[in-house]
């Protein structure tokens, strides 16, 4: 009986080392497999830096700096330069953080400290879904709704406004198109809005509620302690949650296109038209005849790459100083 | 005392005032919802008819409908899905389970945040030069390609965030019974995070639905049935594109009804998507 059982166990044991063999051969399978998908990430962040490098490379070699100093837009004599382009994409883009970001941190502070428990929830939910509408839509709803508004109402009001103030007459100035940069920027910061609000809001829940207690303790007002306590702790997450707008402004392109009026020229006003590098590239390129027209589309795409990482990367590393030190304290 | 009451007044009043400030802040965004809402739905259902879905898209001044946009839309949308979503999920899978801590895992995650939030017309333009130029022809193939990579990052976030939210006890249990780390992945975590993962694969769908420019560089379109997938076929997003941009008035009708539906599978996708994630959490 012992014989039996004992052969018994020793057969299952070998089965169990075939097995684990087996299934040790599975596991470094898997994780190569796994492995290669996370390279695969990198491999198309790689490749994309590569091909738009090797796209732009013949209007580089035909343009070299003038292609970011010069204004001149031609596709019958084949030259270009950006820097309308360029200018477009980080003015309408400022303008756009200009009024997205205290509005946002606005709403922030309204949902964390002012709006009451049971509808903190509904609201949040409503703002975020500002940011779910397709960018096709707030485009559309631009140039048929926002654009003739403005144009009817708002423009002629504000340009006859300030007729007699210097500087700002240069910038509100212009025949009442309703399209134009000023549209432009408008629309992008309602896009923006729930990014800067969703980050600031889940970066001012890591406020330790402590130091809130404490300082409302000494007697602080709400604002108070917004401003001497929540926002200095947050400072580094709101910083990148902005950065990541940003971002996101700077490439952007249906709504923009629809409502800047593609124009190659760079206006003192903002109620000019004007064009963005991505306007321009999603206007121009299935039109593009030529290698140097194209090859130009892609430089500009090139520059905005080189512009949105710098942005985006700063946006990450600021997250990530903030995440550290939330993780930091609370363990 | 006087000094006092007067710094006393001076503090409530600038906290009624920036109180204030928050709250029309976020009346602000509210109205702006409700404006770009109603004007959507209001005009979106007028074009709205059965012929939407049954007919093509017409030339200017015939009736007709988006058939075959939403025809392609649905077909380069599944393909992105199916190629995106298992790489995604291997590759959150690494950074979550096996590279949780070290260096490299880091940089791919960074890597990945940065792809995440690159403008779309650039992964247009990149795909562009890999694959249009290459093989000479816009093509339906080139279009899923490019949604592919937009995918990617969406699943490889959510994936790797739901896959934290698993308690390693878990993970612990199923080592201690002798399953190798494949199984434990594939049979325990991977199952505990399965609401979180498909939450992710919800959210690509919505964010890609709405995709335009990638597509304008990639696919063109096509006024005509295409079932090719070597060339041009229609979208939602680029015919809605072209039809506003046109001068006539039943091609913005239609870009409107397509706006509409864009919107509503995009919306319902989300809330979908927030339902699973919060009945997970709880």
């Amino acid at each position: 009986m012992a014989e039996i059982a004992l052969n018994t166990t020793m057969s299952v044991s070998q089965e169990k080392v075939a097995a684990v063999k087996r299934s040790g051969a599975g596991d470094v399978r898997f994780r190569i497999l796994s492995f290669s998908a996370a390279a695969l990430v990198v491999l198309i962040f790689l490749g994309m830096m590569a091909a738009l490098a090797d796209g732009a490379w013949p209007a580089i070699k035909a343009f070299g700096w003038s292609f970011v100093t010069s204004e001149k837009w031609n596709p019958v004599s084949e030259e270009f330069g950006a820097l309308a382009s360029i200018y477009g994409t980080l003015i309408s883009s400022f303008l756009a953080m200009g009024l997205a970001v205290p509005v946002g941190i606005g709403i922030a502070i309204f949902l964390t400290e002012i709006c009451p428990l049971p509808l903190r929830r509904p609201i949040g939910i409503a703002i975020e879904l500002l940011a779910g509408i397709p960018s096709i839509v707030y485009g559309i709803w631009g140039l048929f709704t926002f654009a003739p508004f403005f144009q009817e109402h708002v423009q002629p009001w504000i340009v006859d406004a300030v007729v007699d103030i210097p500087i700002l007459q240069d910038i509100f100035a212009g025949p009442p198109y309703g399209i134009g940069i000023f549209t432009a920027s408008f629309i992008l910061s309602i896009m923006i809005i729930p990014f800067i609000s969703a980050v600031t809001r889940d970066v001012f829940e890591t406020v330790p509620g402590h130091l809130k207690e404490s300082a409302y303790a000494m007697g602080c007002t709400t604002w108070e302690v917004v401003w001497h306590v929540v926002l200095p702790f947050s400072r580094a997450g709101v910083v990148g949650g902005a950065m990541l707008a940003l971002g996101r402004a700077l490439g952007e392109t249906m709504a923009v296109t629809f409502v800047i009026g593609n124009s190659h020229r760079i206006h003192s006003s903002i109620f000019a038209p004007g064009t963005t590098i991505s306007a321009t590239v999603a206007n121009e390129f299935t039109e593009a005849v030529g290698d140097v027209y194209k090859s130009s589309l892609v430089e500009a795409g090139l520059i905005l790459f080189f512009i949105s990482f710098v942005v985006l990367a700063s946006a990450q590393i600021m997250l990530r100083i903030l995440h550290k030190r939330a993780g930091g304290i609370s363990g | 005392m006087a000094i006092n009451k007067r710094i006393y007044n001076g503090r409530k009043r600038s906290n009624v005032f920036f109180l204030t400030l928050s709250t029309l802040a976020a009346v602000f965004g509210l109205i702006w919802l409700a404006l770009i809402l109603s004007t959507l739905f209001y005009k979106g259902f007028a074009g709205l008819s059965l012929k939407v879905f049954t007919e093509m898209t017409p030339p200017p001044g015939q009736d007709g409908g988006l058939a075959n946009a939403i025809f392609g839309s649905v077909v380069m949308s599944l393909l992105a899905v199916a190629a995106g979503t298992p790489i995604g999920i291997l590759a959150g899978t690494y950074l979550a389970e096996y590279g949780r801590y070290s260096k490299l895992a880091d940089t791919v995650r960074f890597i990945n945040d940065i792809l995440l939030s690159a403008p779309s017309i650039l992964i247009g333009l990149f795909i562009y030069v890999v694959i249009v130029a290459t093989t000479h022809t816009f093509s339906a193939w080139a279009g899923a390609a490019a949604l592919t990579v937009i995918v990617i990052p969406v699943v490889v976030r959510t994936t790797e965030n739901m896959l934290l939210l698993v308690p390693n006890g878990l993970r612990e249990a199923a080592t201690a019974l002798g399953a190798p780390r494949a199984m434990v992945i594939k049979a325990v975590t991977w199952r505990a995070a399965r609401a979180g993962i498909v939450t992710g694969v919800l959210l690509a769908i919505a964010r890609i639905s709405g995709e335009t420019a990638p597509l304008l560089l990639t696919v063109l379109s096509n006024q005509f049935w295409s079932t090719h997938l070597g060339g041009p076929v229609a979208s939602l997003p680029v015919i809605i594109f072209n039809f506003a941009m046109s001068p006539y008035e039943d091609w913005h009708k239609l870009a409107w009804a397509g706006a509409l539906l864009i919107t509503i599978a995009v919306l319902t996708l989300s809330i979908f998507a927030r339902l699973l994630e919060s009945s997970k959490k709880q």
